[in-house]
């Protein structure tokens, strides 16, 4: 899967927890999850829980600590999938 | 970890430690009872000369029996360990069914949804001292040590 289709369904998760529509609809891999698109922490562990779901992957407790943003989330998806 | 153990790490006190007894305590849920006084602090003012129970306190009991007692089992706390937990609310939906008067026991209910990322949520119902339901929800919070 390419990053431009991954980030389409990152999108896709992430929309229903965002605070800031305009860092939303101006999102890029630089995008961070809690500072730029305000979701809160809870939220980030619903986003995690719909990725795992979306994939069919496990992210465990480290790979969690390093998905703030969508650059790193798109590292991690693409590890878990390959 | 026992009732008296989990109670003992609690973060509230009277007059919003809604919390008298715990049962079947396991990974998957938990069960709690409380019996409210008669002078409870917001019988005074809801309503005006007509005492019931307010829905957001009956969401409270849901939370500290339903989400926080078992997130603090789950947290594995040792024997004598009382740091409180840091904790947080961070969504419920609720609906309720039946008024709750002073001096009324309700029996809550509780099964763990999913505990991951410190994020724990459950889905809790709340019984009346005739078996008949209250009120029922999904309740989610962040716990930690």
């Amino acid at each position: 899967m390419t990053n431009e289709e991954l980030i389409l369904k990152l999108k896709k998760i992430v929309k229903p927890y965002i605070q800031d529509e305009n860092a939303f609809e101006n999102l890029t891999e630089e995008t961070d999850f809690i500072n730029d698109l305000k979701i809160n922490s809870a939220n980030l562990v619903d986003v995690i829980l719909d990725v795992e779901d979306e994939f069919d992957i496990e992210i465990d407790n480290d790979a969690m600590e390093k998905m703030l943003d969508i650059k790193n989330a798109l590292a991690i998806i693409q590890s878990k999938l390959a | 970890m026992t009732e008296n153990e989990i109670k003992a790490v609690l973060p509230y006190q009277k007059p919003f430690l809604f919390v008298d007894t715990l049962t079947n305590i396991s990974e998957e849920g938990i069960t709690g009872s409380y019996t409210f006084k008669k002078d409870e602090f917001f019988y005074q003012g809801h309503f005006k000369n007509h005492p019931i129970t307010p829905g957001v306190i009956l969401t409270e009991v849901m939370a500290q029996i339903g989400v926080v007692c078992l997130g603090i089992y789950l947290l594995r706390y040792e024997n004598l360990e009382i740091n409180a937990p840091k904790i947080a609310l961070t969504s419920h939906a609720i609906d309720f069914f039946l008024p709750i008067h002073p001096e009324e026991k309700v029996t809550v209910i509780s099964e763990k949804q999913y505990f991951r990322f410190h994020k724990l949520k459950c889905k809790v119902k709340m019984i009346n001292a005739k078996g008949e339901l209250v009120c029922r929800g999904e309740i989610a919070g962040m716990i930690s040590k």
